[in-house]
């Protein structure tokens, strides 16, 4: 009863669950063009083009799509050996688990009508496939551990994930072994199946199965006589051998029983087997119905993944219709696994060990998309660091040719872009040459403070001894082809290159460092290689950037918080 | 001869015909190149933060110093990156242990045992313009050619160490080899623009339309590019924002490779003569 209800309920749940989620592919808005269109519009295009694809040619291609990436996995291999076989064997052994045993009486009786559960090849295969999902769990914490990449970006998720699975096979293997070693059972087979009443008659038998069969019994001492033995064998023989094999084909329960055989009294007393059954089918249960909310929900939404994918050409109207391409960036926000192959190949990933601003890992900034799309509050920070890590992606492709489950991970990030430069954070360099302009006076109310030297730069502008060769030339300035591209230079770049060099000369950092100037320097270093005194002009206006950037970013920081604090006190009066 | 190639960030998605030119026209010379997993050359984080774009180079170098081989990279703001870093490691001791204790963590190190190497000075100083000109099967006759140089690569002189950082001639010996003329022009050591590309474009546009227009009026046929960013610019971006706008006549622009490799007589597909946004094909109708 407690069995079948918690089963209906868990499996409600997850049908509601995958349903909403689906759901949400066709609400969420990530990029500014996929607002443009509702719900039922989004609908009609994605199940317009399913059916166009289905009754195509294309048919064919989801097909090997399937084939080859769903069921072998050939992305991931290709990718890396060991995470292949790491998720094979827990894709592969659970499944084949869910199949063979946890559905055995829809699949596994039907298609073999002489099926029980303590025969072979059933009896072996189901710790064959265990050892299979235990295997790529340990390939998984492994991984998860070693990989630096990864363990930065490891999360609750993806611990979730792990424990349930874990706690899952744990309880299988040791309840399989408990019922091993377990004497009511013992006595349940025996009723069920022999046809012997008399404690005294069953007793041969008892020897036989506590030498042959590892159960053990309070009352069988360890050297029997060998003619009850015997006489045990041949019952054996009668009314057991044909539906038990033997427990060591269960070659990892039968060890782990021999384990806990020490203890097999008090298990057989408090029958804990009966209690660790609960333990595992309530927790494969939690997993049923926490599946659309986990990362498990990958089940579904990669396979989509990889095949729409597979089937979009960018010169087909189906799949770049606007509306479907609004559609595929929710669902594909949903199809991630955070398995962080993006971030283990990213080029910029290295940048995170100085900045340490997580949003520059692929697999994270997702994270924080799928969190601002959900419309979900977002702190200040929190908003100015993802506007950070998406700029500082180079758009090299690298996450998105390596996505295991075919996201098109590049245009994601080139959405939420522009997503950002709609709520009024664009690239860092153009924000930064904004902030200087207009609220430059305000953050630099105390410019006369000589900036502190700082370990992380070359400190040159803050070194009186860069500047005491300049005898002010101009040829800096002469030189400067963004100079010489305006007419009246100072009204679009504040400052030119050697008003930049004597501002420093003089220690008035705060005024070079609010010029224009510096965000619109190309980096030709024509004006550094052609200083008669070898003033390192180019260089100096890269760390005026570094030095600006890191102040206006902070000022930011401070002024949103300290409203944002002011709001809540009005909301609290 | 054996090097590490380094493509940058750029090259694999936006100018793929960059990377298979710059192969077949390296394994007609004789050049091997390996492949090594690297990451960004820290030239676009530059901006933002001093030390990440120092350890995005250096760790870099330190990946090809582990197998013990020279980089060599067909973009010259890669190539600036790096030897950038590479001074800045030998100069100053702090740096290098700072960097190298990041590094530590996933068993690199930076020690300045290997060399980044930019695709011109490869072709002119250790395959050797002899040996170029022995392979050169179809040289042109009266293609005018304005070499744009780049300045990653030019300068800081004293730091990268390419080739007179106010006076160079290896590009245009280069060029010269294949049998084309190259045109005298003002700007030709000047900025394409590209680094403000997405940050300031009228500027950006401003800058290359000038470089453009000085080409065209040196006589040019075409220009010519060895860097990523510069063939961005002259390429996509020009196609995009002046051809397409109609602002301006087209003035093509060819990679180095494309041009050497027509010259050996290449197949035009390896490299990717199609591929160019504003159409090149012309140029083989000065093939000899």
């Amino acid at each position: 009863m407690f069995f079948t209800i918690t089963l209906y309920l868990s499996l409600a749940i997850f049908i509601i669950g995958t349903v909403y989620r689906i759901w949400t592919w066709f609400k969420i808005s990530v990029g500014p063009d996929a607002t443009n269109f509702s719900v039922r519009e989004r609908l009609s295009a994605a199940l317009k083009g399913l059916i166009k694809t289905l009754f195509s040619r294309r048919f064919f291609l989801l097909l090997k799509v399937l084939i080859l990436d769903v069921i072998l996995q050939v992305q991931i291999l290709k990718n890396n050996f060991v995470r292949w076989l790491m998720h094979i064997c827990i894709f592969g052994g659970f499944m084949l688990l869910l199949l063979m045993h946890a559905l055995d009486g829809p699949v596994t009786q039907t298609l073999f009508s002489d099926y029980a559960s303590t025969l072979n090849p059933f009896f072996f295969l189901r710790n064959l496939f265990g050892a299979m999902v235990v295997l790529g769990l340990s390939i998984a914490v492994y991984r998860r551990i070693t990989l630096k990449g990864l363990r930065l970006t490891t999360n609750t998720v993806d611990i979730y994930a792990i424990v349930i699975l874990t706690v899952i096979m744990i309880s299988g293997f040791l309840l399989e072994s408990m019922q091993i070693i377990s004497a009511p059972i013992f006595d349940e087979m025996v009723m069920d199946y022999a046809d012997l009443e008399d404690p005294e008659e069953i007793k041969p038998l008892k020897i036989y199965w506590a030498e042959e069969y590892g159960v053990c019994f309070p009352d069988v001492s360890d050297s029997p006589p060998p003619e009850l033995f015997e006489e045990g064998e041949q019952l054996h023989d009668e009314s057991c051998v044909d539906c038990h094999s033997r427990p060591d084909w269960a070659f990892i329960s039968y060890p782990l029983s021999r384990g806990i055989k020490p203890l097999a009294w008090i298990i057989n007393k408090a029958r804990a087997d009966v209690w660790l059954w609960y333990v595992h089918f309530l927790a494969c249960f939690i997993g049923l119905a926490y599946l659309p909310f986990s990362k498990f929900f990958h089940i579904i939404s990669s396979p989509i993944s990889l095949m729409v994918n597979s089937v979009t050409d960018v010169t087909d109207k189906i799949v770049t219709d606007p509306a479907n391409m609004a559609t595929r960036r929710a669902m594909e926000l949903d199809a991630c696994t955070h398995c962080g192959t993006c971030t283990l190949h990213c080029s910029v990933a290295p940048v995170f060990r100085n900045m340490l601003n997580s949003n520059i890992f692929p697999s994270e900034k997702i994270i924080s998309i799928k969190a601002l799309v959900a419309g979900k509050e977002v702190a200040p920070e929190v908003l100015q660091s993802f506007q950070e890590g998406s700029f500082i992606c180079t758009s090299c492709y690298r996450c998105t040719t390596l996505c295991p489950v075919g996201i098109n991970l590049q245009d994601i990030w080139f959405s939420s872009r522009e997503d950002l430069v709609a709520r009024g954070l664009p690239e860092p360099h153009v924000w930064a040459k904004e902030a200087g302009r207009t609220k430059w006076a305000a953050i630099i109310k105390d410019y006369d403070t000589p900036l502190i030297p700082d370990s992380k730069h070359l400190n040159l502008s803050s070194q009186a001894d860069t500047f005491s060769a300049c005898f002010e030339c101009q040829t800096c300035t002469n030189v400067c082809p963004v100079v010489a591209n305006y007419e009246n230079p100072a009204e679009v770049l504040d400052m030119t290159p050697h008003q930049i060099m004597h501002s420093l000369g003089l220690g008035l950092t705060g005024i070079a460092l609010g010029s224009r100037m510096i965000w619109d320097c190309v980096t030709c270093y024509l004006c550094q290689e052609h200083c008669p005194q070898k003033v390192r002009v180019t260089d100096i206006l890269y760390e005026l950037k570094n030095l600006a950037y890191g102040r206006l970013r902070s000022a930011e920081l401070q002024d949103k918080t300290e409203k944002n604090a002011d709001e809540t006190q009005v909301g609290v009066t | 001869m054996k090097f590490a190639l380094f493509l940058g960030c750029k090259i694999p998605f936006y100018l793929a015909h960059y990377e298979s030119s710059s192969r077949a026209v390296l394994k007609t010379l004789g050049v091997e190149l390996v492949d090594i997993e690297f990451n960004c050359c820290g030239y676009p984080i530059r901006n933002l933060d001093f030390e990440s774009f120092l350890l995005s180079a250096a760790r870099n170098l330190a990946l090809a110093e582990r197998q013990n081989i020279n980089i060599l990279t067909p973009c010259k703001c890669c190539f600036g990156s790096l030897k950038h870093a590479d001074y800045l490691l030998r100069e100053n001791d702090s740096l290098k242990d700072r960097i190298n204790s990041v590094l530590q963590e996933e068993g690199l190190r930076w020690e300045g045992r290997v060399e980044a190497k930019h695709l011109l000075s490869v072709l002119f100083h250790e395959v050797g313009l002899k040996t170029i000109k022995a392979h050169i099967k179809h040289p042109y006759d009266g293609l005018k050619i304005a070499a744009h140089y780049g300045c990653h690569a030019l300068r800081p002189g004293k730091i990268v160490q390419f080739d007179n950082p106010l006076e160079p001639s290896i590009f245009e010996r280069l060029v010269a080899v294949t049998g084309a003329e190259s045109v005298d022009w003002s700007m030709r050591l000047d900025c394409c623009g590209n680094p403000l590309w997405g940050k300031n474009n009228p500027l950006s546009l401003d800058l290359m339309r000038k470089k453009l227009s000085n080409a065209s009026q040196a006589g040019a046929d075409f220009l010519c590019a060895a860097c990523t960013y510069c063939q961005i610019q002259f390429d996509t971006v020009q196609e995009a924002e002046l051809i397409q706008e109609g602002k301006r006549e087209e003035m093509p622009s060819i990679l180095y490779p494309q041009l050497l490799g027509l010259a050996f007589g290449l197949d035009g597909k390896a490299l990717g003569i199609e591929c160019n946004k504003v159409d090149i094909s012309s140029v083989q109708e000065y093939l000899s």
